[in-house]
């Protein structure tokens, strides 16, 4: 019987939680990499056994981490002992090294963007808020960093390199951060088509590259931000999450800031479409999409000006047609006092029948369900805040 | 040999136990010794100084022989107890947070 390994990012540590196809029982492993902040944890879709993540701390910046034993044990790319005694002599340290390229050779010398007080400010690394390995290269991964940028590594994290077309696109100089900072959260393949990647950055919107990372545009048109003085500009919307199913990667889902919602996009993007329908509110940070039915999507909205569930009830919202229609799932879940928040990162499936939904709270839950959002359990309770979930289904 | 000892965190990301000693080529100073310090725990780079900058990191400081040496050039040498190993450098991580 194959296996789940849910990969939960937390404010002080990782954990790994594991179990069998049941998802009964599960085992707790952890806190890897203690005391430090885990944005994101995840491994291979061709070698299970290899992780990524993301350790950050505000006092002693980025690391990377790499296992490829399944999370047992851990290096800084490069940096192993065995890797120390390679034929190219010493490591550099260069897999906690993030630089922003600014050659002309390579693209627009982009070095400045716009500050909270309307002045340009220098673009600064400060961590990575998600990885996104390769669907077909154990040593190629895409990291999304703060401030807003997307790098790859094709040495298995050894080295990272920027994209620096995203960055130079035409409208760099106008992204601003939100209150969470300027980070580029969101990175999603299209299975069917190799140069095709979308992402998205808080607060400038959403983007897509259909020449493997060159070129990027802007994909934003349809969507509304009452808050803004022009309501429907090119950039500057805060998305909080972007999720497709692979079946069908030009649909595509997002769930924005508030004022907008859930949205739907049938083109990849250039045009968005509104689902809310019945959702109680309009905010929300996660997104995702069962892993069998390409029209099931999941999302958890909060009160938009307490970031809590409304009226103390923690419920995740499952729709079945795609958008518009939605069903509370509340079976298992706190139905009063309950006021924890759900980040843009802590939410995943599953690919096992039934679908398995998982999610993570502020509070340090990871609750669970294995028959597709109908029934939920905590696998754990008292974790520290939760910033990211991702269930890995292992062969 | 010279002495260094590091915050609990940096400690446990190199897999160090207790203070580290070093041999460092030339004049004891910050920046020789942080460069030794990071040829033999690469994964340490970035974590005390900016990688591109090769600034100190705002939560850190630098302490030797009950001096605080954070805001000066990193090649400014350091005492004799510091480069005869008597004293350690204390590379220091800020005390706050939650």
């Amino acid at each position: 019987m194959s296996g789940i390994r849910v990969l939960v990012g937390t404010r002080k540590g990782g954990f790994i939680l594991t179990s069998d196809g049941s998802r009964k029982k599960w085992s707790v492993s952890g806190p890897h990499f203690a005391g430090w902040e885990i944005y994101h944890m995840k491994a291979s879709p061709v070698d299970s056994n290899r992780i990524f993540a993301s350790q950050s701390s505000g006092w002693f910046g980025q690391v990377m981490q790499r296992s490829d034993d399944g999370g047992k044990t851990w290096n800084t790319p490069g940096s192993s002992p065995e890797e120390l005694l390679s034929p190219d002599g010493m490591p550099k340290g260069e897999s906690n090294k993030f630089v922003y390229d600014t050659s002309s050779q390579t693209g627009k010398p982009l070095t400045t963007h716009l500050w909270y007080d309307g002045s340009q400010h220098p673009w600064e690394f400060k961590r990575v808020w998600h990885i996104e390995p390769s669907r077909d290269n154990p040593d190629t991964a895409y990291a999304g960093v703060e401030d807003a940028a997307l790098f790859r590594t094709t040495d298995g994290g050894k080295s990272w390199h920027e994209l620096p077309g995203l960055r130079g696109h035409g409208t760099g100089s106008k992204w601003q951060p939100g209150a969470g900072g300027m980070c580029l959260h969101t990175i999603l393949f299209d299975p069917t088509n190799p140069k095709r990647i979308y992402v998205a950055i808080s607060a400038a919107g959403a983007f897509r590259t259909d020449d493997g990372g060159a070129t990027w545009k802007p994909i934003n048109r349809g969507l509304k931000s009452p808050y803004l003085p022009e309501p429907t500009p090119e950039i500057g919307f805060c998305v909080h999450r972007l999720a497709l199913h692979p079946s069908r990667p030009n649909v595509v889902f997002m769930q924005l800031h508030q004022g907008g919602g859930v949205y739907r996009s049938d083109n990849a993007g250039d045009q968005w479409v509104e689902v809310n329908g019945n959702l109680p509110t309009d905010f929300g940070f996660p997104i995702d999409v069962h892993a069998h039915e390409a029209d099931t999507v999941y999302a958890v909205p909060m009160d938009p000006n307490l970031r809590v569930p409304p009226e103390g009830k923690l419920r995740v919202y499952r729709s079945r047609t795609g958008g518009n229609d939605w069903e509370p799932l509340a079976r298992g879940l706190p139905q009063e006092n309950c006021y924890v928040n759900v980040l843009r990162d802590a939410m995943s499936v599953d690919s096992l029948d039934p679908c398995g939904v998982y999610f993570g709270t502020n509070g340090g839950q990871v609750y669970a369900s294995a028959d597709g959002g109908d029934n939920w359990t905590a696998i754990v309770r008292d974790l520290p805040a939760v910033l990211s979930v991702e269930a890995q289904t292992l062969p | 040999m010279i002495r260094v000892i590091l915050p609990y965190h940096l400690k446990a990301l190199a897999g160090i136990s207790g203070e580290v000693q070093l041999e460092v080529a030339g004049p004891a100073s910050v920046r020789s010794i942080l460069d030794a310090l990071e040829a033999r725990y690469p994964m340490l780079r970035g974590t005390i100084r900016d990688q591109v900058t090769g600034h100190r990191r705002a939560m850190l400081r630098f302490f030797a022989c009950e001096q605080d040496f954070s805001n000066d050039a990193l090649d400014t040498p350091l005492p004799e107890a510091i480069a005869s190993g008597a004293e350690p450098l204390l590379v220091v991580g800020a005390i706050a947070g939650g």
